[in-house]
């Protein structure tokens, strides 16, 4: 073994080339392969794309040259849709808003110079208010796609680090958060939503005057509240089964603290499943962001959400006279947008599993 | 003095079932680049003395008390949690039976490595780049800078080994806890391992505790061999006597089992009879008296203190009442 302590003299080598040949060599890490078979599952690639697609579309909306969401043009009855190639476009538009932000009302300004007065003819119809339903559906998505991003960032921020700090601990720690987590768990939410949005309606002027807080603050909040709390036990389960690992010991006798080992050991290990959790969070939260403005505690008009679209349309079925166009677009936006959710979800569960590897 | 010094380690478990003491009044010291066989079967206490140096015991429901733990001056037991973790991968180290599962599978070996250094000597990754890399061809890995982009499940059992020694002797620990490196690897690997550990300690100084069941494994590596029996010291002795003359009827029992390759293939290999002891429920007397073959009535009560052998050259102490009439039988035999 002597002889041999030459060979590893590493003083003549030339290390800079050396790493820069080691960095350029790289393995394929769980993320590229799960990448590479969620290509292969068309569904889920498409479904995604169509995601991505819609996000972009939402996120525009203020520039698009599409009739303003609140634009009244009182008629007797809702006017059906009419074809984009009858009426592909006009020139009626009027910049009717609420109460936008700095950003979006930069973004309006700038489609208005961009397209001045033009705007695309009634696709979907308008309702019974004369509104147009393409720009309340592309407007209302907003909603749902901010109280998505809440619960996310909800979900990821407290639920993970909740979870995987109570699991670590174990013992009367975990014991303590997880009953913290079954006393939240109990609570009727919907009653404190009520309760709340009652409370913030009785004292709004003072709490939006003084605080900012409006009645979307409270919904925000509430949503936030609610949706970290599975994923903080999904999380906590799996951090069980993993932190008697030999890695994680490993990660101790080697000296690395507990914030180390729960955020570079633990939680890149349990993302897989946060990450298809997550896409199953985010469909149940947007249907209960609809659900509450349903019950019109949600979004307050004159802002739109999917869920006043769905109180819209109830309000238009009758049986003498269908306005079908009330109903069938906006509930095609959302199934559209759920399936294809659900199917990323599904498609990330099966990318994700590495034991499914090379069976596909 | 010595460089790690253990007088009367006790490690017990409060269990719904009682106290299990898994580790019951051992003492042993270590010296400076010595390596020091920790042997024992299954449950013996072996893994647990070590966890308890190294402030891993689980608790609750572990519970360790000494009557000091002195290393290199200090004595282990008054450290904070802090202090312990600062010591831990840096003046003391460890390496694991499996390599397999010790290594995260989502980090690169590189990213691995450099946390040692990240943790204990705030390198930057660059910094620890190219350490890492020598690192691991400190232990006979070829193209280390190519490996450090690797991850885990690309390289070998006897690699992953070699990286987790790498591990552990990045930052030059004094101490190096081997907890029965070479079990899950085959024999060829195992030899090269522990050929690897041999080479390193003599380059580096680094005082090795090789824990095993595997008594070739010490006879090859350790320069002194204390056997452990349901968490006691039953014999403590340099390498060399202990297997030419072992006394304790339990060391006895597990040379005896050790297949050798003169013996007759057909004939059935010798055991040593019963189960160990449940821990939480001890026999008064000499643990083993029950499967001991020696044992007399005075063996099943009263303390088994380690006593030196009267007659012999080499410090060597035994927890046998029948000792002298044992070894006296054996020496004259041979």
């Amino acid at each position: 073994m002597r002889a041999n302590n030459e060979r590893w003299d590493l003083a003549g080598r030339d290390m800079e080339a050396l790493l820069a040949e080691a960095a350029a060599l790289q393995g394929e890490s769980l993320w590229q392969d799960a990448r590479r078979r969620l290509r292969r599952n068309r569904t889920a690639w498409w479904s995604l794309l169509f995601l991505l697609a819609f996000g972009l579309l939402s996120l525009c909306a203020p520039l698009l040259p599409i009739p303003s969401p609140v634009a009244l043009d009182l008629q007797t009855e809702p006017m059906p849709p009419i074809a984009p190639w009858t009426e592909f476009g006009n020139h009626n538009y009027t910049r009717e808003y609420w109460e936008l932000s700095a950003i979006d009302s930069a973004a309006v300004d700038l489609r208005a110079a961009i397209f001045d007065d033009w705007q695309t003819g009634s696709w979907m119809g308008r309702d019974s208010k004369g509104r147009d339903i393409l720009s309340r559906i592309v407007w209302g998505s907003r909603t749902s796609i901010i109280v998505a991003l809440i619960a996310t960032l909800c979900s990821l921020a407290i639920g993970v680090t909740y979870g995987a700090f109570s699991g670590l601990s174990g013992g009367r720690i975990d014991n303590l958060m997880m009953r913290i987590v079954d006393v939240l768990y109990s609570v009727p939410f919907i009653f404190v939503v009520i309760f709340l949005i009652t409370i913030v309606n009785e004292y709004r002027t003072e709490l939006e005057d003084n605080w900012g807080i409006g009645r979307e603050t409270v919904f925000y909040l509430v949503i936030g509240a609610i949706y970290w709390l599975t994923m903080a036990r999904v999380v906590r389960g799996q951090v069980l089964s993993l932190k008697n690992s030999e890695f994680i010991e490993a990660a101790r006798v080697l000296g690395a603290s507990t914030r180390r080992i729960l955020f570079v050991h633990l939680v890149p290990n349990v993302l897989s499943i946060v990450i298809v959790y997550l896409t199953l969070t985010i469909p149940a939260v947007m249907l209960f962001e609809a659900f509450l403005s349903f019950l019109g505690l949600g979004i307050e008009p004159p802002k739109v959400s999917w869920g006043l679209l769905a109180v819209d349309g109830t309000e238009a079925i009758n049986p003498l006279r269908i306005f079908w166009w009330l109903v069938v677009f906006p509930a095609a936006a959302m199934g559209s947008v759920l399936l294809a959710l659900n199917i990323l979800g599904d498609g990330l569960r099966d990318a994700l599993d590495p034991k499914l590897r090379g069976k596909d | 003095m010595a460089l790690l010094d253990v007088q009367n380690l006790s490690v017990r478990f409060d269990t719904q079932d009682g106290s299990v003491r898994a580790v019951d009044g051992v003492s042993f010291q270590l010296e400076e680049g010595e390596t020091l066989g920790l042997v024992g079967e299954s449950g013996s206490g072996k893994s647990v003395t070590n966890l308890a140096l190294m402030g891993l015991v689980p608790a609750p429901p572990g519970v360790v008390q000494a009557d000091h733990i002195n290393f290199a001056g200090r004595d282990l037991l008054t450290l904070t949690a802090e202090e312990l973790r600062q010591l831990r991968g840096n003046e003391i180290s460890m390496i694991f039976q499996d390599p397999m599962t010790s290594l995260n599978p989502l980090l690169t070996v590189g990213r691995q490595l450099s946390e040692v250094l990240e943790i204990h000597q705030g390198l930057s990754r660059r910094e620890a780049d190219r350490l890492c890399a020598a690192g691991l061809a400190d232990v006979g890995i070829p193209e280390p800078e190519t490996r450090l982009a690797a991850y885990p499940h690309e390289l070998s059992g006897g690699m992953r080994q070699r990286v987790m020694i790498a591990m552990a002797l990045l930052c030059k620990p004094r101490v190096l806890i081997a907890d029965e490196p070479t079990t899950a690897l085959d024999v060829t690997i195992q030899a090269q391992i522990l050929e690897l550990m041999t080479d390193l300690r003599e380059r580096h100084g680094t005082a090795i505790i090789l824990i095993t069941h595997d008594l070739g494994v010490v006879a090859g590596c350790a320069d002194r061999v204390h056997v452990m029996y349901a968490g006691r010291l039953v014999e403590t002795a340099p390498t060399a006597p202990l297997f030419s003359l072992p006394v304790h009827p339990y060391t006895r029992g597990l040379l005896a089992s050790v297949p050798t390759l003169t013996g007759d293939p057909t004939s059935a290999l010798s055991s040593i009879e019963g189960q160990p002891p449940d821990l939480a429920n001890l026999p008064a007397g000499c643990a083993f008296a029950p499967r001991c073959d020696y044992a007399e009535t005075r063996c099943r009560s009263g303390p088994m203190p380690l006593e030196a052998i009267p007659g012999e050259s080499a410090p060597r102490t035994v927890a046998c009442l029948l000792a002298t009439e044992i070894a006296a039988a054996s020496g004259g035999a041979r």
